[in-house]
């Protein structure tokens, strides 16, 4: 696996004037995986991520992508892989098969072999009968899909998803997944950044948490959970302007707890047993319920805050 | 440039002339779904300058009998046609090279999308310059048809003018488009730039009459400006009556602003799209 890693990075920086964006982060992609970004806006994802599709080039430290350096064969890295932007950036004024048309071109594609891909990559994305509709009539889900469509439009080896269903609704977002999931399966390595913990679980086989510019910690999500969690999670919610109590009433009921503006959140092994012995202990929370512990709870453990701070 | 195959026929990088086309091949396709509007504007706008300037205020200089002197004989209107289809080449070039530029960057950002690509930043500069510059040619080339229709043309020295306004206007839009790909805001320096370059400059660069009537201390300023010596090129062209010398070094003037403006805008291109 060494010498085939998809992607290799050490000690890979990017800093814009005085900013660090990047601190020295170590990465290792393996053919055929699907590897996760997580972190809240601002945590250097994207601009990891814009390094690694040869687009910004590094500010130091070493970065092989399919085993070339992207300072010298960006273009060459660039034709054998696929990117989807934070921001779509279509042609809105073309219509949908016209942008995956145009687009392939650009990849060296024969006219023919772009017809032809367009119509597949049409059927891939659900589109085909919004083929020659203009792209600024399409709805944002229809708009996301579109921009996967055109990423895989050279067949690339390497995908790379910035963000790919932020602002989407949940119907547009499990349409998407399932997507990925079928690209997956036919061995296309994807790296994703996302601040969704759901569609990290979802679809990671191993993920990074980023957090100001340096990774926090790495692991399939089931590790990450078993390393920095407990199996089960209570959640005590309190109305926002009542007294709660101190966290010395739950001491020695859980393993760990943590403080949220508007609950509590106790860590253990058996959630059940925790909240019984909360009940008795007298303390009376507005709602309560007893939940597996997700990745969210591993970023509060491993930042001190919530995703969407 | 070498170029790589991915296996089962994935993408591949392009030569550079090739990566240049499709380039062009994307502005070509989107010119397509709304061409009518701009044949429209590229018929009608000629003819407006023509009938109003070459035949309306032209009868009134050749009846003055004076302006004889200065067009070297011919009517007002074949003296004005090759200048008006140098101006036209510049009044192309300044507005395919501002607010589309800044939607590449900053609204559409197609250019981004180019980027992710194995095409260049410079690539994409040239491509898209390159498809201003086949603008400027067809619409000068449709001029060219109503001049003769209005009986402006004397010979087939216009179609050297018409090559010659398309390497001024050419030259014009590198330059503007380098300006273009620094310009952050939302335009406002493109209404600047209209009213305080490209209207003095269409004005004054040699177009309706010869610079050397303008106040000695302006001509200089007439004679920096690209247009000036796209004007003195189609116009000599047209007419047969440019010396060898003067117009080598219009010509010259012409290519070294061009060179300047394709190695500014490559290079801004890269500043702008490789952060």
């Amino acid at each position: 696996m060494t010498g085939a890693a998809m992607v290799r990075a050490t000690g890979l920086t990017k800093r814009f004037g005085g900013l660090e964006a990047v601190r020295g982060i170590e990465l290792d992609v393996a053919p055929g995986e699907v590897f996760g970004f997580l972190g809240p806006n601002g945590a250097g994802k994207s601009s990891a991520m814009r390094m690694i599709a040869c687009v910004s080039p590094r500010s130091s430290g070493s970065l092989r992508v399919l085993g070339l350096d992207p300072d010298v064969d960006g273009p060459a890295i660039r034709a054998r892989i696929g990117v989807v932007p934070q921001q779509d950036n279509l042609d809105a004024e073309l219509s949908v098969r016209q942008n995956l048309e145009v687009y392939g071109r650009y990849f060296g594609l024969s006219r023919a072999r772009v017809r032809r891909r367009a119509a597949e990559l049409l059927e891939f994305a659900q589109l085909t009968d919004r083929a020659e509709s203009p792209v600024e009539q399409l709805s944002g889900g229809m708009k996301r899909r579109l921009t996967i469509a055109r990423s895989l439009v050279n067949d690339p080896e390497l995908l790379l998803l910035d963000e790919p269903t932020t602002g989407l609704d949940p119907q547009a977002r499990h349409l998407l997944w399932d997507r990925l999931y079928r690209l997956k399966q036919r061995g296309v390595t994807q790296l994703i950044t996302t601040h969704y913990m759901d569609e990290a679980e979802q679809l990671c086989d191993r993920l990074v948490v980023m957090d100001g510019g340096v990774i926090s910690a790495e692991g399939s999500p089931g590790e990450l959970i078993a390393r920095y969690c407990t199996r089960e999670v209570v959640e005590l919610r309190f109305a926002p302007d009542a007294s709660r109590p101190g966290a010395e009433a739950f001491a020695g009921v859980a393993e760990r707890v943590e403080e949220l503006p508007d609950r509590w959140l106790l860590y253990a092994a058996d959630g059940e047993a925790v909240l019984g012995a909360v009940h008795r202990s007298g303390v009376r929370p507005r709602a309560s319920l007893v939940r597996r512990a997700t990745l969210e709870d591993v970023f509060l453990r491993l930042t001190g805050r919530s995703l969407a701070d | 440039m070498r170029t790589v195959t991915a296996p089962e026929g994935g993408g591949r990088v392009l030569p550079g002339w090739r990566a240049v086309l499709v380039v062009m091949e994307h502005f070509w396709i989107w010119y397509r779904r709304g061409w009518r509007a701009t044949v429209v504007s590229s018929v009608v706008q000629p003819l407006l300058f023509l009938l109003a300037f070459g035949v309306g205020f032209g009868s009134l200089v050749d009846a003055g009998g004076g302006a004889s002197q200065v067009t070297g004989g011919v009517s007002y209107l074949v003296y004005l046609a090759p200048g008006l289809l140098a101006m036209s080449a510049v009044q192309t070039a300044a507005f395919e090279s501002t607010y589309p530029v800044m939607s590449g960057f900053k609204w559409q950002q197609i250019y981004w999308g180019m980027a992710a690509s194995p095409l260049t930043p410079g690539q994409i500069a040239v491509g898209h310059l390159c498809w201003i510059s086949a603008r400027m040619l067809s619409a000068g080339a449709v001029y060219v048809l109503i001049i003769g229709l209005l009986g402006g043309v004397v010979g087939f020295g216009i179609v050297l003018s018409l090559l010659c306004a398309t390497l001024c206007g050419t030259a014009f839009a590198a330059l503007v488009m380098a300006f273009a790909s620094v310009v952050r805001n939302e335009g406002a320096a493109f209404s600047a730039f209209f009213r305080f370059v490209l209207i003095p400059m269409t004005l004054f660069a040699g177009t309706f009459f010869p610079v050397e009537r303008l106040p000695e201390w302006v001509r200089p300023i007439a004679w920096a400006t690209p247009l000036w010596h796209g004007t003195e090129l189609s116009r000599g062209a047209a007419l047969g009556t440019l010396g060898w010398w003067p117009a080598l070094g219009h010509l010259v003037y012409l290519v070294a602003l061009l060179a300047l403006g394709v190695g500014l805008v490559r290079r801004l291109f890269r500043r702008r799209l490789a952060i």
